[in-house]
């Protein structure tokens, strides 16, 4: 016993003080990077963490538990809209909305979660794109309550006073979705590096191995989905805050689809590549719009060109980078090593991991 | 003044100080600094130009039609521009496409404030997407000019202290159409069929106020959100309702569908439509497209509806002049239409308020003289309300009717009214353009 408990000491605490290290370092480095740039660049990074939290928590559903969402943008709408009505009526401090929000997207998530282990493949994709094409029309529905097409408005998080008057609100709100992200990619590193996270890697690798090993699928597949869904709500709370109204047609299916592209293009299963695909989303449609802007093309098409550039880039990256953009990156690391020569052990594991979408934060 | 600035009409400077005489003379009380030479007095104003911003639906469900205002604004600043602009400086439109997404709304909004630094926001369209921002803007407090929606919501002074209207709204229109269908059409039974947002609901507020909310069924009051095309189950309700006279509070993909729908059921009401959804060229465009070359303008042919600029297609008349030889040389490619007219009587105001506002605006000046100065002399049929305690823009509409043969006609007086107040006539007369075509 005493043994034991060693053994898992050494395996746990290795990999927790280096993730909270590697938290610490990248907490420091963005707050000194948000101080730096200009208010509309912060009001962006704000999207990049908003994005990455989301897609973190997808990529933990469908790259390492196999279960494909196609609803994750509804979730957000659940996390965006408890925080809008929590906000109408009462003044509440930032950290507990997003708790409650979490909480309740969480519960939303365990009902959910239970249907989606039911099901497989395109059957649960179907499910899960119901709850995206349906959740939205609630708001329509009951107008007096959601407030229809228009939504509600989120009264923005004002700067706690001891940061001075002259503190722009675009940077706190930054300080606040970069600490959540933050917070949420140690959780969930640890969370892969336990044995739960071996349980849900074990469950989409093949489900009859995983319950012959002793391991309750079903109930994995509902934790997943809860935990995947208590990011999204996560994300959707701080949506709120960052656009300031929540509407129906800002968490139509389009929004569910970005999150898949992010997690693709990052690289499916890796965390890293959750907070690269965010990147690309914020990105990439500023950069088209204005590519499409600067080409001397009718209205028409013009106004059409952004989504079609996008396509496009998307396209192209995935004949490239097959494995996304981690992927994609591990491969050059692996062979500047084998190049250069350095350890062995990691060259033979770069070039082993470019088939294998294993966790890697 | 209109002789004067013909007589200057060849250089910047002279422009300027014609302005400058004619602005004092117009409005002696004006405490504007037009002296002195142009400075960065703002953000979005240098020496030499001054950036303004919008959101626009230039793709998704309420791009038909509206997709055309900015171009058409644009289309004005440019040609404002090639005959010396405002005190000197040129106007630089950044229009952003929103695709009538609140949220889009909302981070072009800030892309265009915090990273575009423009002066002021002008004509960003739509009631649900503007609602979203309106109060980010006031509290960033940027000029919030001529939100293109004739939602009442633009009209409050003390929570939206930088934001003005422009459009008749839409209580005022709904109050004149039921007037008219009071006069008009009375003994017949009524049914609404409205978009289930500010833009429906103050419309119907107005025709209540007028035709009495007890005389229209609940069922014959039928509503539509822009995310479903589907409006069969509505259209026939109208008509199991017996409803003789529709008033439609639609944008125009929305009347499109709801005429092609009624036609489809055999169910011919005469149907009194809001200027925002009954421009003939884009209607005509969308019958078409909709019912795969079908059926076109004879859809139209009856429709009730109203105006608060000159008819489109009225050729004689100095403003269509004007505005359509700026159409035809800058952007040809898009159609003549009502949109197109609109953008550029809306640009046409802004160049007023900025001339107005003096050579040096800031922002809070320039808020402050829209409210203490007339703006008289543009292209409206009714008066612009903007003062002190009202930030509505023009104050009333004339009905109009279109022919069978998509001829449109204006029909009695121009009418002026306030949300709660009475409905009176206007006796103003028009004014014409001044011939250089800039204020």
């Amino acid at each position: 016993m005493v043994t034991a408990n060693l053994r898992l000491g050494r395996l746990i605490r290795p990999t927790l003080s280096r993730h909270l290290l590697l938290a610490l370092g990248a907490a420091v480095v963005l707050v000194a990077i948000s101080a730096q740039i200009g208010a509309y660049d912060d009001y962006n990074l704000t999207a990049v963490a908003i994005f990455a939290v989301a897609a973190a928590g997808l990529t933990l559903l469908t790259g390492l538990n196999g279960q494909l969402s196609l609803g994750h943008g509804a979730l957000m709408a659940v996390g965006a809209y408890t925080a809008s009505l929590l906000l109408r009526d009462h003044q509440l401090p930032v950290v507990v909305v997003l708790l409650i929000a979490v909480l309740t997207t969480g519960i939303i998530g365990i009902v959910f979660g239970y249907a989606a282990a039911r099901l497989r493949g395109p059957y649960l994709a179907g499910a899960t794109l119901t709850l995206a094409v349906a959740l939205p029309q609630l708001a329509t529905r009951y107008k007096s309550i959601f407030g229809g097409d228009a939504g509600l408005t989120v009264p923005p998080s004002a700067p706690p006073v001891w940061l001075g008057a002259d503190f722009p609100p675009e940077r706190w709100l930054a300080w606040i979705a970069l600490a959540a992200a933050v917070v949420t990619m140690v959780l969930l590193a640890n969370l892969l590096h336990s044995s739960v996270g071996r349980s849900f890697i074990a469950v989409r690798d093949n489900e009859a191995a995983a319950a012959l090993a002793g391991i309750d699928v079903a109930r994995t597949q509902v934790l997943a989905f809860v935990i995947s869904a208590a990011c999204a709500g996560l994300a959707g709370a701080l949506f709120g805050y960052w656009s300031g109204v929540t509407a129906p047609a800002g968490f139509g299916l389009g929004l569910s689809l970005q999150l898949i592209t992010a997690i693709v293009i990052g690289g499916l299963g890796s965390l890293a590549g959750a907070i690269w695909g965010s990147i690309v989303l914020v990105f990439v449609p500023a950069l088209t719009s204005g590519m499409a802007s600067s080409l001397n093309v009718p209205s028409s098409v013009a106004n059409n060109l952004p989504l079609a550039i996008y396509g496009a880039i998307l396209v192209i990256a995935m004949l490239v980078a097959p494995h996304g953009i981690q992927g994609a990156l591990k491969r050059l690391l692996a062979l500047a090593r084998a190049r250069w020569g350095h350890s062995s052990a990691s060259e033979k594991k770069g070039v082993m991991d470019w088939d294998d979408p294993a966790p890697n934060p | 003044m209109k002789s004067r600035i013909e007589s200057s009409a060849s250089g910047m400077r002279g422009i300027a100080i014609v302005c400058l005489t004619g602005l004092l003379a117009a409005c002696g009380t004006s405490t504007a600094d037009n002296s002195g030479t142009n400075t960065a007095s703002a953000p979005g104003i240098t020496a030499t130009d001054i950036t303004i911003g919008s959101t626009q639906p230039l793709t998704g469900p309420a791009a038909p039609g509206y997709s055309e205002i900015a171009p058409a604004s644009n289309a004005y600043f440019v040609y404002l521009n090639q005959h010396g602009g405002v005190f000197g400086r040129k106007i630089l439109y950044q229009y952003l496409d929103d695709g009538y997404n609140p949220t889009n709304t909302a981070s072009q909004t800030r892309k265009l404030i915090l990273e575009t630094k423009v002066f002021a926001m002008f004509s960003s369209l739509g009631t649900p997407t503007h609602l979203a921002v309106v109060d980010y803007i006031n509290s960033e407090k940027v000029p919030d000019l001529f939100v293109s929606s004739g939602c009442n919501c633009w009209n409050n002074v003390s929570k939206y202290p930088n934001t003005f209207g422009w459009q008749p709204d839409y209580t005022i229109e709904g109050k004149v159409l039921g007037q008219y269908i009071k006069q008009n059409l009375s003994g017949k039974k009524v049914g609404y069929f409205y978009q289930n947002d500010e833009f429906g609901l103050d419309g119907v507020k107005g025709l209540d106020d007028q035709l009495g909310a007890s005389s229209v069924p609940s069922a014959s009051r039928q509503n539509y959100v822009p995310t479903n095309t589907n409006v069969g189950p509505q259209i026939a309700a109208l008509q199991a309702s017996g409803a003789q006279v529709v008033v439609s509070y639609t944008i125009p993909a929305f009347t499109a569908l709801a005429l092609l729908t009624a036609a489809k059921l055999g169910y011919h009401p005469t149907w009194v439509v809001s200027n925002v959804g009954s421009d003939i060229t884009t209607l005509t465009g969308l019958l078409t497209t909709f019912s795969k070359g079908a059926v076109g303008k004879q859809l139209l042919g009856g429709m009730v509806t109203d105006t608060y600029l000159p008819l489109v297609g009225d050729s004689s008349n100095p403003w269509i002049t004007l505005f359509k030889g700026i159409h035809d040389q800058i952007i040809p490619g898009l159609p003549w239409d009502g949109n197109v007219l609109y953008g550029e009587a809306q640009a046409y105001t802004l160049a007023q308020a900025f001339k107005a506002a003096g050579r040096n605006p800031t922002r809070s000046s320039f808020v402050k003289s829209l409210e203490s100065t007339k703006l008289s002399g543009g292209p409206g049929l009714a008066p612009l309300g903007f003062a002190s305690d009202n930030h509505l823009g023009y104050l009333g509409v004339q009905v109009a009717i279109i022919a069978a043969d998509g001829t449109e006609a204006t029909n009695g007086p121009v009418y002026t009214s306030s949300d709660s107040g009475p409905i009176s006539q206007y006796s103003g007369s028009a004014s014409s353009p001044p011939s250089n075509g800039i204020p």
